[in-house]
């Protein structure tokens, strides 16, 4: 009986050792953000605030455009969600339950160019929006994540699932497809919809390379593109660019704490049955 | 029939985005790539002339594309097994029945995943700050000199492959985890009353059952790694003596900072190309030794 304790204490003592590296650059992060300009920049590195202080939090907010910028990234992150979800909801239920012509094929060529990486069509689509008076707006930075193939595919996995008979003892009693669409398929899709909205979002909230290359004009940075900006900028200031962190990453986080478990379901359905 | 029309209008809005904006450009990325396509064809589209393969073989004699190559190989074949290991152990160690507190800290080391690149490079650029870092403070316990991390050449790489170890590992965790619990207890009991060691039940049971996410696994991450340009980007610039460039980056550079656009989109699809063989090469190793 001595050798289970034996393990069981260092598989705990390594949980809680593997739990520390995780947290400890999010706790600090926090903790400097909350120190006296300068205080940081002192050895050793001191590891909580003398006297906190949101030093920093208000001149990020009254001088650095914080505001602003935390305002563009919530508000591309929720347009770019609503619209998203919209389409991907509709294409990935017609994809599992709706017969048409060709279906098949259409979904193994949008399956296959899942290998292909978003970078190699950034070129021509930047040429493009150029062309459309679309670069260095909001709708530049939304554009390419108005569908997702990933998104569709989701969808159709979860959708696969609607027995045939529901659908045909509706349109027997004479609802047409939209009506079966909004009353029936919706409400039986909403776990999936919750997920696919979490993870639009997050990963429109996260994105760096393609806001980077469509914005020009500072006044519609999101918070990512503005961090990196400020961090060349400031890059004595510790405190505040803790601050900025902070605000760039506490939203997500907490979406993701409240809503986990649907995060979660949603990481093992699209990579484990793909 | 009116099933069918119905069905094209509900798949027609995402395929339309998804066809204009991403079909269209992939194509127009390749075309791109085999014209000479730079400022000047920019200003004027007469500019413009067909090159054919020269841009690909420009860049295969360029040592700057050889380096970023280099680099991104670098990060690749260090990175991912080192962060496959990460997520395998946490997984072993959050299946183990013994763990407690389960919940919290699966939260806790999945945490990284849902941060911003961005955010949390900056952090860890204070905290291997030479002078104020914690982790020189630390390594001072036990008797390490300061390491310039992000400004020696020999150290700027590993410290942003332990980044991105950090922040990426809670993924494939969660992975693991769902591999390790579809494995049936029985095969552990049965193991057990034989006299199986921990080691032995890992060895010819865990390890067994777990290829097939394995495979998945490495494949997935091995293609996100090829894709490594945030990092750099906001930890070192590509910098010190251009150390940490990678593919991406250098693309980056090369389409949007000098606007050869043809060159860049050749850049693209060379990376492309090279994941899809490593991806094959994967794919099927996978499969030959899952065969009997």
């Amino acid at each position: 009986m001595k050798q289970p304790i034996f393990v069981s204490a260092v598989v705990n003592f390594l949980l809680v050792a593997v739990a520390a590296i995780t947290l400890f650059p999010l706790l600090w992060m926090l903790s400097v953000s909350l120190m006296a300009p300068g205080e940081a920049s002192n050895y050793p590195p001191p590891l909580l605030p003398a006297h906190p202080t949101l030093t920093n939090y208000r001149e990020l907010f009254a001088h650095a455009g914080m505001g602003r910028y935390l305002a563009n990234s919530f508000g591309l992150a929720t347009a770019a969600t609503v619209i998203s979800l919209t389409f991907n909801v509709m294409a990935g239920y017609a994809f599992a339950k709706l017969r048409f012509a060709g279906r098949e094929r259409l979904f193994r060529v949008l399956l296959a160019s899942l290998v292909i990486p978003a970078q190699v069509a950034m070129l021509p689509l930047f040429l493009m929006l150029k062309y459309l008076g679309l670069v260095n707006t909001y709708g530049g930075v939304i554009v390419p994540a108005l569908a997702g193939i990933f998104g569709i595919f989701l969808v159709r996995q979860y959708a696969l699932t609607i027995p045939d008979d529901l659908l045909e003892a509706a349109r027997i009693d004479g609802a047409g497809e939209w009506r079966i669409f909004a009353v029936i398929v919706l409400p039986v899709l909403k776990p999936i919809l919750v997920t696919l909205a979490i993870f639009t979002f997050l990963a429109t909230w996260n994105d760096f390379m393609w806001p980077l290359i469509v914005l020009t004009d500072k006044d519609l940075y999101t918070l990512p593109v503005a961090l990196a900006a400020l961090s060349r900028e400031h890059v004595q200031d510790n405190e505040m660019m803790m601050a900025g962190s902070v605000v760039t990453v506490l939203p997500v986080l907490l979406l993701f704490l409240v809503l986990q478990r649907y995060y979660i379901q949603g990481l093992l359905l699209g990579s484990v049955k793909g | 029939m009116k099933v069918e029309r119905a069905a094209w209008c509900f798949v027609a809005p995402a395929l339309l985005v998804i066809g204009v904006f991403f079909f269209v450009p992939v194509i127009a990325a390749f075309g791109a790539s085999l014209t000479d396509f730079d400022l000047y064809a920019l200003a004027d589209i007469r500019n413009l002339r067909f090159v054919g393969f020269a841009n690909y073989q420009r860049l295969l004699q360029l040592p700057e594309f050889w380096d970023a190559l280099g680099h991104t190989l670098y990060f690749v074949v260090a990175g991912v097994p080192v962060s496959i290991l990460a997520s395998l152990t946490a997984a072993l160690l959050l299946n183990s029945k013994l763990a407690r507190c389960k919940p919290f800290f699966r939260t806790a080391l999945f945490a990284p995943v849902v941060t911003t690149v961005v955010a949390m490079a900056v952090i860890w650029n204070y905290l291997f700050h030479t002078r104020y870092g914690w982790v020189n403070y630390a390594l001072s316990g036990i008797g390490v000199h300061p390491i310039d991390w992000l400004g020696d050449p020999h150290w700027a790489m590993p410290t942003i492959i332990l980044f991105a170890v950090w922040k990426n590992f809670g993924y494939n965790m969660i992975i693991f985890i769902a591999g390790l619990q579809s494995i049936p207890e029985d095969l552990y009991e049965a193991a057990r009353i034989d006299g199986a060691s921990y080691w032995q039940q890992f060895r010819f049971i865990t390890w067994p059952c777990l290829a097939p996410t394995l495979l998945l696994v490495s494949m997935l991450t091995m293609a996100g790694y090829f894709q490594l340009f945030a990092e750099p980007y906001v930890m070192t610039q590509g910098g010190p003596l251009q150390s940490t460039v990678s593919v991406l980056y250098f693309m980056y550079d090369e389409g949007f900072k000098w606007w050869r656009v043809g060159s860049a989109s050749a850049v693209a699809f060379l990376l492309f190309l090279l994941m899809f063989i490593v991806a094959s090469v994967q794919l099927w190793l996978g499969r030959s030794e899952g065969k009997p």
